[in-house]
């Protein structure tokens, strides 16, 4: 029932965006996500969707493959763009018994879809080019800074690496572990809910102890191979910025730039 | 003090007890794991040690990587005590460890990773490390899987990876705590091969610790542990002609050794203690009687 888990959904392809700086990408995306906030105007979205279309076809991952991950938040866009539709006071254009819109009505939903259906893209084209590991790399370079102030950096990023190795051991185990169950009659199926909850307490309660078993084997591993925390260590794959970095974070600055610029003057 | 006649392991009167604590963290009680044991292994040996379930030889394996301490007595690890603090992470790099669960070892989502994790930890420089990765990767056959998910692979080829994740960080003993024992017979051969290698080819120091009495065959010496102490010791041969002691301490010896055994007790003129297929078929072909028993023997190998 697990067996078609994938990991932060990565599309393993080569691309441009692919051999970027995982650091790169994981600022320019949160640029991104604040240019979608800066801008206003129609002008400003049409923008920020051109300079998306353009990072999809840099990423060679299919569009239709991107799009299918919209598909999970398609309700959440709907009710977001009724309630805006309907609820906006404001010049009435059209109304039906209790339903009236309103041209802001209008003009805010659209920006509204406009802006989740960016957000949602221009995230999931971080995470369908870099890999779990890069963008943890990322996170504990990018981190660095707030060792200073007692942020145990290298500790997190170790935490969150050894997770997603974790992960998909752990379906596996309560895969195992549910089949176990049922073959000595538990229920997994019913609708009940009392039941369903009560059901989780043979699952998890095992669970549990494996998983802590396990990190005790974990760590004493590490132990084993000298693992003393993120002083004197070095780096099997440093991440280096190289030329074609650079020349991103330009675009990225000129990007944003632009997008402040359609919101003072357009 | 680290010339090439100080001894790899050198281990005298150990003894190691398991405080037992209760509800409240008061001592409620110890267990001896370990009551008393004095071991010497000498640079580049292949040493197997066997022993029952709670004989005490997991908790012996520990000591040998300082990641337990002893209650009283000392180890030695190349000439360095355990009990000394400034030796922790020189022991630890020095004496490999492989454990006995394959998943529960593997730190990164990447084989070639996880095998530079440990010169990641003491801090070996970025190239190095890769010519590092590569040839223990190659060393134990897994170059060709360097870069998948340690999840594809076979419990067989983790533990290779687990191996190779210590032979990166360039120790002179690796010792594997019943590294076979959650595997496949095929897996269990894999690992075996490759331990065996690198103890000819590199000279490291193997202490395989083993219930299954087939991989023992091979080693320069086996120590038997019995409820903490060593029981027997000895080269393979020696430890294996003793049959029923053997089965006194709950442990089986080769099958070809046994079946060996049980013929000449059933009155045939072969010699004790045999060891392989190989020294059995010779044995029968070379007995008075060998025409008649060349079959079973041939049935028995199959």
């Amino acid at each position: 029932m697990f067996d078609s888990i994938t990991l932060g959904q990565y599309y393993q392809t080569d691309s441009v965006l692919h051999r970027l700086d995982p650091r790169v990408k994981l600022v320019g995306t949160f640029t991104y996500l604040i240019s979608l906030f800066v801008v206003k105007s129609f002008w400003g979205y049409l923008l920020a969707a051109m300079f998306l279309f353009v990072m999809i076809k840099l990423s060679n991952v299919p569009f239709r493959y991107i799009v299918r991950g919209m598909k999970t938040i398609l309700f959440l866009l709907l009710i977001t763009v009724c309630f805006n539709l309907f609820l906006t006071p404001g010049e009435v254009i059209w109304q039906f018994s209790i339903f009236k819109i309103t041209r802001e009505g209008l003009s805010f939903a659209i920006k509204m879809a406009l802006r989740l259906s960016l957000l949602i893209l221009g995230s999931s084209i971080m995470t369908l080019t870099t890999t779990p590991t890069q963008l943890t790399d990322a996170l504990e370079t990018l981190m660095k800074p707030l060792r200073k102030v007692h942020v145990p950096v290298h500790e997190i990023a170790m935490m969150m690496s050894i997770a997603l190795r974790f992960i998909p051991i752990l379906m596996e185990e309560t895969d195992k572990i549910m089949k176990a169950q049922i073959a000595r009659g538990a229920d997994f199926e019913s609708k009940n809910i009392v039941k369903k909850i009560k059901s989780l307490v043979p699952l998890l309660v095992p669970l549990f102890i494996s998983a802590f078993r396990r990190a005790n084997d974990l760590a004493m591993a590490m132990e084993a191979r000298c693992y003393r925390g993120g002083e004197g260590r070095t780096k099997m794959k440093p991440l280096v910025y190289c030329a074609k970095d650079r020349v991103a974070y330009f675009i990225l600055l000129a990007f944003f730039v632009v997008c402040i610029l359609t919101r003072i003057f357009l | 003090m680290l010339n090439r006649f100080t001894p790899m392991i050198k281990i005298q009167k150990l003894i190691h007890d398991y405080i037992k604590r209760d509800d409240e963290g008061n001592v409620a009680g110890t267990v001896r794991a370990i009551g008393g044991v004095d071991l010497h292994v000498e640079p580049g040996r292949f040493i197997a040690i066997l022993g029952h379930n709670g004989s005490g030889k997991s908790t012996l394996a520990k000591h040998l990587n300082a990641l337990l301490f002893p209650t009283e007595g000392t180890v030695w690890v190349d000439g360095m005590s355990t009990s000394d603090g400034k030796n922790l992470w020189e022991i630890r790099r020095e004496a490999g460890m492989v454990f006995q669960n394959p998943d529960n070892q593997i730190i990164a989502q990447v084989v070639e990773e996880d095998v530079g994790f440990g010169p990641e930890n003491i801090g070996v420089p970025t190239e190095e490390i890769w010519t590092r990765v590569e040839e223990s990767l190659k060393a134990v056959g897994m170059l060709e899987h360097r870069k998948k998910s340690p999840n594809r692979l076979s419990g067989g080829q983790k533990q290779r990876v687990s191996i190779a994740g210590v032979i990166a960080m360039e120790p002179k003993c690796i010792i594997l705590d019943e590294p076979t024992a959650m595997l496949d017979p095929n897996g269990r051969k894999e690992v075996i091969k490759a331990a065996k290698k690198l103890n000819r080819e590199k000279g490291i120091t193997v202490i395989l610790i083993t219930h299954y009495m087939e991989e023992a065959v091979d080693a320069d010496m086996i120590f038997v542990m019995d409820k903490g102490v060593v029981a027997m010791q000895g080269t393979p041969r020696e430890i294996f002609c003793q049959v029923e002691r053997m089965k006194e301490l709950q442990l089986d010896v080769p099958q070809v050794t046994l079946l060996g055994h049980e013929l000449r007790k059933a009155g045939l003129a072969i010699p004790d203690c045999i060891l392989t297929k190989e020294e059995l078929a010779d044995a029968l072909l070379g007995a008075p009687e060998a025409a008649g028993e060349k079959e079973e023997a041939d049935g028995d190998q199959s």
